[in-house]
């Protein structure tokens, strides 16, 4: 690619509902929430909003069509240019990106990204929902389900680089301890790793408390082109990179050991940013986390651990909300939750804190000026990557 | 740096009510293929992609992870747009103009004859407290909207069974449509009624079929051979909620239109325009997204050639994918290309398109030759 970025665009407005497992709000109305908190944050009415870009995954969770379509008065988008980009799990961060590109175009200066998932309508698991997700052929008459075919690429990923299950286990810790301090979290906790390892295996070697809850919540951002983010803040949080890519359908074929996918988003998203030393360059991270094996898998893929050696970092805490770089100090999926599109939003809302220095309890301390959210979806195959700061 | 985008490939491959021997994954193959061609460029130039479709139409959750491989994407930034064509051309013409990309491939596809009940899948896209349980043929929400639209308009079922008789004989003119026939008004007026004053004969059969469109910067577009410029694009939603709609007008053509006519320095478009190329998934739409473009006379004749290409009810209705074979007939109007329906001297056109019942989201798009 040639040309240059043509304009730049801040996040001038975040806001989010509560995660929680069951919620009485239908999606329409979690949207809403969302919404009018990232509105009034930024300080603009919704009249001013000049597009709006939506994010949710899969229909089957509502048994709705088109449910773009459906929530679109919930998430203000009616009367306006709406737009619902899909990349499955990987959506969340998506929407910032789909948000990005309808400002840097220059069609819009003003515009409203909301992340919506209530996965509690799909009875009796949302499991049931992602029997559809596989190919209709080769892979649905074995019956499988995500928790399966994750079980398989942490499998893979201990095998590769000789990963106990306990190093794995002290990511749960971490981040349901962070959540700890998250208003909005639904599973936070204080726990060890005995007791992640006490909870019942799910599919080996995955246990309960490895695994992301089922979640209903939304999220919500404000995007502003240049001239407009300074006039309604003094502290734009600027979205310096994005970066997405797309592996193959076929991942049967694929080495699940390493994630190329992320690692190509990222490296997309770094060039853009005029990052070459992203392990310097970057101060926070929020990498993917609905299991706790990803978030250390993404770390590797997001060139921010060496290959097999974000166990080790891990371990000797380097991934603190006081260590060298904070991973997930907003608790992570695995903490706050995992209502799919909405929780990788949600790490893009953490990251506009922290680097505004609003997160509370949860500040990790210094003056932080650069983060990543990072989230992961389809079939083990997309990776999508923004990277944040205040310059 | 140049703000101009321009399409310069089209592939599709020819829709039909059946495809036994393809799987949608080879469909888009080959419409690929031609759009790569026809654009002179592999799949290694292409700096993004996007696929336009929706899960409940594949039968398959998360469709988006059946997308690169056919469009030799993998490993590259793909992205999905469930949402109408003119989006997912909205969305390749934005990431060109941020300067993320110089090449954008848009696809959708629709492999219709997999649905074994469509009526149940468009009643899926009803919401699941407040109209679902009702229980009637879906069709009933164009049904209504026809009838308030002839109240208001003081148009006839007469004139509504025109646009089918006009448009399934223009389809016979195109060598990729295959719903060509030649009706009298009596005849479609004699078609059962599916949701009066809906008759079935108003209804736009099915087709299975895969497009793709290349999409290029001013830079990279010299190099094509036959470049058709993006003068201006929009698109709109309106509430997909029965009970707060206005069912005589199309709110969101009139909106998207509008975007796409200012963008593009249009201010008559009955002059300007030399053709439109219009959404007629039912016929009376044809006449309501006219009037929401500002093309029909007081008379309620339309004021510029439409749908030469037969539209919906000529080509199939392909859902999202409707859009994108509109624009790659405007393509061929614009080129020259379009044989027997060629309107003479079409310099700038309209795309105008719909996502179906229940929603009311569309797209416009107004291409010229310069």
């Amino acid at each position: 690619m040639t040309r240059k970025i043509r304009r730049r665009v801040a996040v001038v407005g975040a806001g989010m509902s509560l995660f929680m497992r069951r919620a009485l709000e239908t999606g329409r109305e979690l949207s809403y929430y969302a919404a009018q908190q990232a509105l009034e944050s930024a300080g603009v009415r919704l009249k001013d909003i000049e597009a709006v870009t939506m994010a949710t995954a899969p229909d089957a969770f509502d048994g709705v069509h088109m449910k773009g379509e459906w929530l679109l008065d919930g998430a203000g988008g009616t009367r306006k240019p709406y737009l619902r980009a899909y990349v499955g799990g990987g959506s969340g961060v998506f929407s910032l990106i789909s948000g990005w590109t309808l400002v840097a175009s220059g069609l819009f200066d003003l515009v409203l990204v909301v992340a919506e998932e209530k996965m509690s309508s799909c009875q009796p698991h949302p499991q049931g929902a992602f029997l559809t997700i596989f190919d209709h052929t080769i892979e649905r008459p074995l019956g499988p389900n995500l928790l399966w075919i994750f079980s398989l690429e942490q499998q893979r990923y201990m095998q590769t680089y000789g990963i106990r299950n306990e190093d794995i286990a002290l990511v749960s810790v971490k981040n349901k301890r962070n959540a700890l301090d998250h208003p909005a979290a639904q599973v936070a906790a204080n726990l060890t790793v005995a007791d992640v390892l006490a909870s019942e295996v799910v599919a080996w070697p995955v246990h309960r408390l490895m695994v992301s809850p089922v979640s209903d919540g939304a999220a919500a951002i404000v995007l502003a082109a240049d001239s407009i983010a300074q006039r309604l803040t003094d502290k734009p949080i600027w979205v310096q990179g994005v970066g997405w890519a797309l592996d193959t359908s076929y991942w049967g074929n694929r080495d699940l050991s390493y994630p190329r996918y992320v690692e190509v988003a990222a490296k997309m998203a770094y060039e853009m940013a005029g990052l070459t030393e992203p392990r310097k360059q970057i101060h926070i991270a929020e990498p993917y986390d609905p299991f706790a094996y990803k978030e250390l898998h993404h770390l590797e893929g997001l060139q921010l651990a060496d290959r097999g050696k974000a166990p080790e970092d891990l371990a000797a805490g380097r991934f603190d909300r006081t260590g060298e770089l904070p991973t997930c100090p907003s608790g992570g999926l695995m903490g706050v939750g995992n209502p799919i599109a909405a929780a990788g939003l949600m790490k893009v809302c953490e990251l506009f804190w922290q680097l505004r220095g609003e997160a509370g309890a949860r500040q990790v301390p210094g003056t932080p000026e650069r983060g990543v959210a990072q989230a992961w979806g389809d079939l083990m195959q997309i990776g999508t990557v923004a990277v944040l700061g205040v310059h | 740096m140049s703000d101009r985008v321009a399409i310069v490939g089209a592939g599709t491959t020819p829709p039909r009510p059946l495809s036994p021997d393809q799987s949608f994954r080879e469909m888009t193959f080959a419409a690929a293929a031609r759009a790569y061609e026809d654009a002179g460029v592999s799949h290694r130039d292409i700096d993004s992609f996007i696929s336009v479709c929706e899960d409940f139409h594949e039968g398959t959750s998360i469709t988006d992870e059946y997308v690169p491989d056919q469009l030799g994407a993998v490993l590259r930034p793909v992205q999905t747009i469930a949402g109408d064509g003119i989006q997912g051309i909205a969305t390749a013409f934005m990431l060109i103009r941020s300067g993320i990309a110089d090449v954008v491939a848009v696809e959708a596809h629709a492999k219709s004859s997999n649905i074994l009940r469509h009526d149940e899948v468009l009643a899926m896209g009803l919401d699941p407290v407040y109209e679902r349980p009702l229980g009637v043929n879906p069709h009933y929400v164009a049904a209504m909207e026809m009838r308030r639209y002839l109240h208001d308009s003081g148009r006839t079922d007469t004139a509504v069974a025109d646009v089918v008789v006009e448009n399934r004989r223009r389809a016979l003119g195109n060598p990729i449509a295959p719903y060509g026939a030649v009706l009298t008004a009596a005849d479609v007026l004699a078609a059962a009624l599916v949701s009066e004053p809906l008759r079935a004969s108003m209804i736009s059969a099915y087709a299975d079929g895969a497009v793709v469109l290349v999409l290029a910067s001013e830079e990279r577009a010299e190099a094509a051979l036959r470049p058709v410029w993006i003068r201006g694009i929009g698109w709109s939603s309106d509430t997909s909620a029965l009970s707060m709609r206005d069912w005589a007008t199309a709110t969101y053509a009139a909106l998207a239109t509008a975007m796409a006519y200012q963008m593009a320095g249009i201010e008559r478009p009955a002059d300007e325009l030399a053709f439109a190329e219009v959404d007629d998934t039912y016929a009376h739409k044809q006449l309501q997204h006219l009037d929401a473009a500002r093309l029909t006379a007081p008379g309620g004749e339309p004021l510029v050639p439409v749908n030469r290409s037969g539209g919906s009810l000529g080509m199939g209705y392909c859902y999202d994918a409707s859009a994108l074979y509109r624009t790659a007939e405007a393509v061929r109007q614009i080129r020259g290309e379009a044989g027997r329906n060629q309107v003479p001297g079409a310099t700038t056109g309209l795309v105008l398109s719909w996502r179906g019942v229940p929603t009311q989201t569309g797209g416009a798009l107004v291409l010229g030759d310069h």
